[in-house]
């Protein structure tokens, strides 16, 4: 059992929970087993993965971004409305919001800040922002951020495409990189990083612009696929992106994080509401239900994680 | 309307015979966003007395309607992929944004599917659109004060949610009918949020700045019953207050027209209008040459259909009507 390192452990359950789902789908709906039902059933999970991966940069330094959300959403009315009519522009204000991600990680290292009050009190200004730029639901997504979202690759279609991507970059950038390694010691130990000589305030602020950025990428992805934006498009981005992480193995504090896992994670997400609606259930228990399934699939982490110990002592 | 009706419009495309063959294996799906208050619950009572006997009968193969857990445009969008994948042929729509839903829609239309939206409606220009005339229904509280009140006189008006589109069209609808009979002249406005004790709250608090000779308020539904109660607290004669067709207004209407001969009108949206669509829908399967933009009739309630309405309305409910297929094809072909 060598090759089942702690890492792979960690993966198993949210590889197998999102087969065990696909199964079920195919079984209730044979219509989805096609390139386009796989498109269709996948294609809204591409924001959801983007902004799980942005989640989980800010949960790798122990922190919580409870503006997800809106941050998404203003991208998505930024991306609607400037991107689009005066790309120069649209580029300059998505690169400022990077860098006001980068700043906030400084802020909140500075000054000793808990994250999840800094990024609750930015989830206001986002979402006011957000509404300044739309106060009715409007605008058009660039055509060629519509061409990306609706192109048809040969044999695999783009939502499965854009997943992979997604998940190899991420899991390259975290797990494989030398900084990354740096970024993950900061959520660990930070001031044994520090005594090594890195620079934490450096790390910390790195990792935000890094969360600012896949949070830009799936306010732009969203867009693409819904054609125009809405100044609460993304609300529920925050809480799924925070079960995106948790569902692919990954944990609140200590930087134990998993990119392949965060998308598996979103992509469960998704395919649990499609099974739960395929299986017609009714509306008023689908929460509950949706609420039930990330239960089972946690207690089946726990017990696991126990195993995880005792494979890696 | 009634049940009568129901079975008579099913009676006469049981006879038109054609109907039945064209649609009786589609299947319809309504998608909506949110069952949370008392109009769209009655919304989806009327979708079930409807399309329950349509089926039965064999008009269409299904109706089923499908609400989103939570109100969130991304959770609809995904909802409508899903029905597209359970391989309906048409989706009806009371959409949870009139954009955001766009590119879910062009893929309904790409993959061959009606969609039908309505109240909450779509911009993608593939989907049928039935709006509401809500600006008409503005104007048509002035054109009854105008026959009610030959002399004209001061008017105080009750606005809905500020910011909503829905409040800004009646109130444009209510000052265009006031500029065209300048009879008439609005001396004071609250927002009553469509809520009964809000608009009581605001009216209470505006009426001291008001002269005496107040004849009318023109209102947006949901707030006469709260107006009438700030009159009579102030101790002020009641004016002619527009009513929105929620049971407490219209029980106060019948109290007041029992015992002084009160006389107003009310006017609404029925939440019937998803059987509307149901039948818009069913038509376009049909094979029925159907305009992209309807606009649904609103529901009026006068005094002599005032006892007959108050019967039929649920306490706590909205006055509701429920279309048949003969009405749809009357909306369709514009009558």
């Amino acid at each position: 059992m060598t090759w089942l390192t702690a890492e792979r452990w960690r993966l198993l359950v949210p590889a197998v929970s999102l087969t065990v789902l696909l199964i079920a789908v195919f079984w209730l709906q044979p219509r989805t087993m096609s390139y386009t039902g796989l498109n269709l059933l996948f294609n809204l999970a591409v924001p959801i993965a983007l902004a799980t991966i942005a989640q989980m940069l800010i949960m790798m330094v122990n922190g919580l971004d409870l503006s997800m959300g809106t941050f998404v959403s203003f991208v998505a009315c930024v991306t609607a409305t400037f991107l689009q009519t005066d790309p120069l522009v649209g580029a300059l204000i998505l690169f400022g919001c990077i860098a006001i991600y980068g700043a906030l990680g400084v802020v909140i290292y500075l000054r000793n800040l808990p994250a999840i009050v800094v990024t609750l009190g930015m989830s206001f200004v986002w979402g006011g922002l957000a509404v300044l730029l739309l106060p009715t639901p409007g605008g058009a997504a660039p055509e060629w951020i519509r061409w990306v979202m609706t192109s048809k690759p040969p044999f695999v279609p783009m939502a499965i495409v854009a997943s992979v991507i997604i998940a190899a970059a991420a899991h390259w950038l975290v797990m494989r990189s030398s900084f990354g390694v740096v970024l993950r010691g900061v959520g660990g130990n930070e001031r044994t990083v520090e005594r090594a000589g890195w620079s934490v305030l450096r790390a910390r602020a790195t990792a935000y612009a890094m969360a600012g950025f896949f949070a830009v990428l799936s306010g732009m992805s969203l867009v693409g696929l819904t054609t125009s934006a809405d100044a609460n498009i993304a609300l529920r981005y925050t809480l799924l992106s925070i079960a995106g992480v948790i569902l692919g193995g990954g944990e609140f504090v200590g930087g134990r994080v998993s990119p392949i896992g965060a998308v598996i994670g979103a992509l469960t997400l998704t395919l649990a509401a499609s099974f739960l609606s395929f299986l017609r259930i009714s509306p008023d228990w689908q929460i509950g239900a949706q609420g039930a399934i990330l239960i089972i699939v946690l207690a089946l982490r726990l017990v696991l994680t126990r195993r995880e110990a005792r494979v890696a002592h | 309307m009634n049940k009568s009706l129901i079975v008579s419009a099913l009676a006469l495309t049981l006879l038109s015979g054609t109907a039945l063959a064209e649609t009786a294996d589609k299947r319809i799906a309504l998608s909506n966003n949110y069952a949370g208050n008392s109009w769209r619950q009655a919304m989806l009572q009327s979708w079930d007395t409807v399309t329950k006997p349509a089926v039965e009968a064999g008009i269409v193969a299904a109706a089923d309607a499908f609400t989103t857990a939570e109100n969130q445009a991304t959770e609809q969008a995904a909802q409508i992929q899903n029905l597209i994948l359970q391989g309906y042929d048409a989706i009806v729509l009371n959409a949870a944004s009139p954009t955001a839903l766009n590119g879910a829609v062009k893929e309904a239309c790409d993959a061959g599917i009606i969609v039908v939206s309505f109240d909450g409606i779509v911009t993608e220009p593939c989907a049928w659109r039935i709006a509401v005339d809500f600006k008409g229904m503005g104007k048509s509280e002035i054109e009854y004060l105008k026959d009610a009140l030959p002399d004209g006189g001061k008017l105080l008006e009750i606005r809905g949610l500020a910011g909503v589109f829905v409040d800004d069209e009646i109130s444009a609808g209510i000052h265009e009918g006031v500029a065209e009979n300048p009879q008439f002249e609005i001396v004071g406005s609250v927002h009553g949020d469509w809520a009964q004790d809000v608009a009581q709250k605001a009216v209470a608090g505006i009426l001291p700045s008001l002269p005496q000779d107040i004849v009318g308020v023109v209102t947006q539904g949901g707030d006469g019953y709260g107006a009438a109660q700030a009159f009579a607290a102030a101790g002020r004669p009641t004016p002619i207050i527009i009513m929105g067709n929620r049971e407490d207004e219209l029980a106060w209407w019948k109290e007041q027209k029992d015992a002084s001969g009160y006389e107003t009108m009310s006017v609404s949206i029925a939440p019937g209008v998803s059987t509307l669509a149901f039948w818009v829908a069913q038509q376009i399967l049909d094979g029925k040459d159907v305009p992209k933009d309807l606009i649904v009739p609103f529901l009026r309630i006068d005094q002599d259909t005032l006892e007959a309405n108050l019967e039929t309305t649920p306490s706590g409910g909205v006055a509701n009507v429920e279309y048949s297929q003969e009405d749809a094809i009357k909306v369709i072909e514009g009558e």
